[in-house]
Parts: C-alpha cells; sequence; structure tokens
C-alpha cells in the first residue's frame, strides 16, 4: 500500500493503484482518473454509473458486477461496454474508489 | 407449539434443522424441499475425472434428516412475509413464527443467448449438475484433443475455485492419459485474473505456467455460438473451443423473486453479520441463497449455521440477533496429481499461508500444495455425511483464527 497524490489530495492506494479508503474519493478524483486512464471526458451516463457503484458498495459491502450494474444505473450492457471499455467492473472500482471484484483467491 | 419453517433441505438447512430439533423445546421443525436425496455437490468435481461415482454422492433424504424434523416434500411457490405463512406449488399452506431461507442457488444457462443451444450436452457442458457432471465425463473420455474452455459467465458463482480445480484437474487427467500435448486449456473468466488476492497471486500464480493454462481475463460472456463453437464477450472478443465446460450465470429460486425478497438474481439481501433478512426480524438467510459479500460454498454454509444456531435461539425468545459470523470459509482447493491446497479465510482476512488447524504442526498447509491436503479434502466427504450434516461439531473453530497464519510483513 502507498499514497499518492491526485487532483490536489492524497490518496491511500494498493499495488494495482485501487483506492483503499473509500471516504478519501471526491469526484475531481474520478476525472484525474479518467484522464490518467484515458476514458475522459466523464458524461452523465458514466456519473451514474460511478454513483451506483459507490452508493451500492456502501450498502453492500461489495463492489456490483456488470449485470447489478446494468440493472442499478440506467444503462444497457452493451452501453456499459462502450463507456467502460475493456472490464466495466475493474475500471468503475477504479474510477468510484471502490475494491474491484474479487474471488476469494 | 410454535413453527421453525426452513426452507431448503441441503447443507445449511439440513445443519440448520437438525441443530434445532435439538436445540428448541416446544417448537415444531419443518423442512420444505421437494427433491428426494441429498447431494454432496463438492463431489461434482471430482464426477468427470471418475475421482468419484455418481452414487458415492447422493444419499436418500430421510438419511440426512434427523428423528424430530419433519419433511415436507413440497415446492415452495412463495413465502408471505406479512401473513407469516408459506404457499406450496402442490397447494399446501404453512405457516411459521421463524424462517430459514436455504434455498441455495442453481445454475441458469437459460440466460446466456446460445449456451443452451446447439451442441449443448455435445461440446458445450456445465458440471455444477448432477447430469452435467455425468454427460461430461463421458466427453472427456471420449475427448480426442483440441482446445478445452472453462468459461465463468458471470459472478457470483458457487464455490469460486471450482473451475480453477477443474484446470487443475484437467492438466492432471490429460497428462496421465499421455494426451496432454494434444490438450490445449484455457480460462475465460469475467475477473482481472485467476487468482484476485494479492497473496494468493503473488503463492499461486506460478501453477497456472506450470500446468500450461491460458487466461483471458475480464471475459464478460455475452453469448455462446455452439455451431461455430466460439464464445463472445460483451466487448466482441472471441474464444473458440473444441470443448466447452461452462460455469453458467447462477440465481436464487423462483419463490425469492415471486415473495419479492430477492435483489436482481433472487438472491437474498441480509445482515452479513446476523444473517437477518433486511427489514424482517423472523426471516434469516444462509447458504448460496444469500447476497453476502463471501463464497457461495458448503464450508460458508456450514460456519453460518454455527453462527445462526444462537441467533435463533435468541429469536425464539423475542430477542434480536447478534453480530455472530464473521465471513469464515474453509476451502481445499485440488491442484492435480494427489494434490491440494487449503485456504482458510474470513471478510476482514484474505487467505494467507502457514499451518492449518494447529500452528506449526498443520497438519494441513496453507496456500501451498500437499498430499496431506487432497487426503484432507477426499477425507471430507466422511465427514460431510456423519458429522457435519447432522449438526455434529467438527473439530474446527466457526470464527476464523489468526493462529498459526503468517501475517504480511508490507501491507498489500
Amino acid at each position: 500500500m502507498s499514497s499518492r497524490t491526485i487532483a490536489g489530495a492524497v490518496i491511500d492506494v494498493d499495488a494495482e493503484g485501487f483506492m483503499t479508503q473509500s471516504t478519501q474519493w471526491t469526484p475531481e478524483i474520478a476525472i484525474a482518473l479518467s484522464n490518467e486512464l484515458g476514458i475522459a471526458p466523464l458524461t452523465d451516463a458514466h456519473w451514474r454509473v460511478l454513483t451506483f457503484a459507490r452508493d451500492d458498495t456502501a450498502k453492500h459491502g461489495q463492489s456490483p458486477g456488470p449485470r447489478r450494474i446494468v440493472a442499478g444505473a440506467g444503462v444497457t450492457m452493451k452501453e456499459l461496454y462502450a463507456l467502460f471499455p475493456k472490464g466495466p467492473g475493474k475500471l468503475v472500482a477504479r474510477l468510484a474508489g471502490v475494491p474491484k471484484p474479487k474471488s476469494c483467491l | 407449539m410454535k413453527n421453525l419453517l426452513i426452507i431448503g433441505a441441503g447443507t445449511a438447512g439440513t445443519i440448520v434443522a437438525n441443530r434445532m430439533s435439538r436445540d428448541l423445546r416446544g417448537w415444531a421443525v419443518t423442512v420444505v424441499d421437494p427433491g428426494a436425496d441429498h447431494a454432496y455437490q463438492a463431489g461434482l468435481l471430482h464426477v468427470p475425472f471418475d475421482m468419484l461415482d455418481e452414487a458415492s454422492i447422493t444419499r436418500p433424504r430421510t438419511s440426512t434428516l434427523g428423528p424430530h424434523v419433519r419433511w415436507v416434500r413440497e415446492a415452495v411457490r412463495a413465502i408471505d412475509t406479512s401473513g407469516r405463512t408459506v404457499e406450496t406449488r402442490e397447494g399446501g399452506k404453512y405457516d411459521y413464527d421463524i424462517i430459514v431461507i436455504a434455498s441455495g442457488c442453481r445454475i441458469r444457462p437459460d440466460l446466456t443467448e446460445g449456451l443452451t443451444g446447439e451442441g449443448w450436452g455435445t461440446t458445450a457442458f456445465d458440471f455444477y449438475t448432477q447430469a452435467g457432471s455425468s454427460a461430461l465425463k463421458r466427453a472427456l473420455a471420449a475427448f480426442e484433443g483440441g482446445r478445452l474452455v472453462v468459461n465463468v459467465v458471470e459472478m457470483p458463482i458457487k464455490c469460486p475455485v471450482a473451475p480453477l480445480e477443474f484446470l487443475f484437474l484437467a492438466d492432471a487427467y490429460f497428462t496421465e492419459r499421455k494426451m496432454r500435448d494434444r490438450v490445449e486449456l484455457v480460462y475465460a473468466t469475467p475477473l482481472d485474473a485467476a487468482f484476485t488476492k494479492p497473496i494468493a497471486a503473488r503463492t499461486l500464480g506460478h501453477l497456472l505456467d506450470q500446468k500450461g493454462i491460458s487466461v483471458e481475463t475480464e471475459f464478460s460472456t455475452a453469448e455462446v455460438d455452439g455451431g461455430a463453437r466460439v464464445v463472445r464477450s460483451f466487448d466482441d472478443r472471441e474464444v473458440a473451443y473444441d470443448l466447452l465446460v461452462s460455469i453458467p450465470t447462477h440465481s436464487g429460486a423462483d419463490f425469492i423473486e415471486t415473495s419479492g425478497l430477492g435483489n436482481e438474481l433472487a438472491f437474498v439481501p441480509a445482515d452479513k453479520n446476523t444473517l437477518a433478512v433486511d427489514g424482517h426480524e423472523n426471516v434469516f438467510v444462509l447458504g448460496d441463497a444469500g447476497d453476502f459479500p463471501t463464497s457461495k460454498a458448503g464450508s460458508v454454509a456450514h460456519f453460518q449455521a454455527d453462527a445462526l444456531e444462537s441467533n435463533l435461539v435468541r429469536a425464539t425468545r423475542g430477542l434480536g440477533p447478534l453480530p455472530t459470523f464473521d465471513g469464515h470459509a474453509n476451502c481445499f482447493v485440488e491442484t492435480g496429481h494427489g494434490k491440494a491446497l487449503l485456504i482458510d479465510f474470513n471478510y476482514e482476512t484474505e487467505p494467507l499461508t502457514g499451518d492449518y488447524p494447529v500452528p506449526g504442526v498443520g497438519p494441513f498447509s496453507l496456500l501451498e500444495e500437499s498430499r496431506a491436503n487432497h487426503a484432507g479434502k477426499m477425507a471430507f466427504r466422511w465427514l460431510y455425511w456423519n458429522a457435519l450434516l447432522r449438526g455434529r461439531p467438527l473439530p474446527v473453530p466457526a470464527h476464523m483464527s489468526l493462529a498459526g497464519k503468517h501475517l504480511p510483513t508490507t501491507p498489500t
């Protein structure tokens, strides 16, 4: 675990760059990360997904997978993949400041 | 006489029924389950490789339920939580004071376009059902070589390590049949790696290379084209196969959706520590039926049953539940050639290396291949039938212990 400065804030991140303290997240951090990851600019649809992912993780203790995002954020599966290319689970988690979806190993 | 009703007599429901029928005085304990037999689901992994025969993994349900448990052999249609009644498809109506939902989950190949079309049962199989694992045994025996793809359609699935175990056993199986050089093994997973937790990834990552298994990550399955023998992802990637071993989408039971108790896949949201269903003081859920941030596995069902026991007793006295479940799971993971790993973890602690259950002694080693671990896995079937289902205490603690575990020196 290490920390880094982004969008004027210091955040704790794991070895893969995922935020480990969800409370440190701000929308400005998501914008800065979206620039780094090459998916900027963030549209309304991106924000609907990110907001749902944060709320759902806070409520359920685990990051939502694609099916759950589609059911909760009002986007289709195709749109979700267009918004967050090559693996929305991981990218959404990275930008929303929640843990990536995991298995038990 | 008050009524404790348990829906489902799988691992979780059977343990709870047997325990509560001994614990509670003045309560009738009833389980509702339409199936004649109880399946030891962990054995489904071994059937395709002819390591266990089908007969050894099922027993008549009557032999698994204690003498004071009433078994209603019907299928639940709906639960009315305000009227505290359960209706069955057969027309039965059963009142309850406390209800435990332990209806498990099932595979839903019908939710993936094309999966149950051309090739289903000839070039594409599951191993999460008895029919599927038996059919796959015949297909593996007849397989002459080519590309075998194990594809997890989406999470969550029962026993998230089972697909990896299948690949490790397949590597050993084809090696023993002296045809490993003619078989390509591919793992297509929606997650970002085969091993998703840092210490497991570091400790076990070499197994995939060593066994010649290639991995297609972040592959979310959109459709299967059985004619072309191709699996396609939502981002239009294709994985071709000669033999597809699919782990389809899982969902909870229909009655959960009918009763308005489930999430988008009919899993029941509940408190992860008390197992009380959100918004209901007399409704509990455990095992695969619940929407918990831990694995769907018999081991979890077992430790949840331990944890639920005291909360059910409290509920019969009108007391609220306590946070008794820590997310504990403890699983042997087959790696082939007579060896296995052992993992022990909970909500807070990822699988670590070390000895289990006695520090410095074992006999099992955590996150490390050993013959003792494989022997433990195979011997567990006896314990399952003769101790675990009957609700007898096993020589392992219900809560995860850090004793014998090597804690990471640098945070991960």
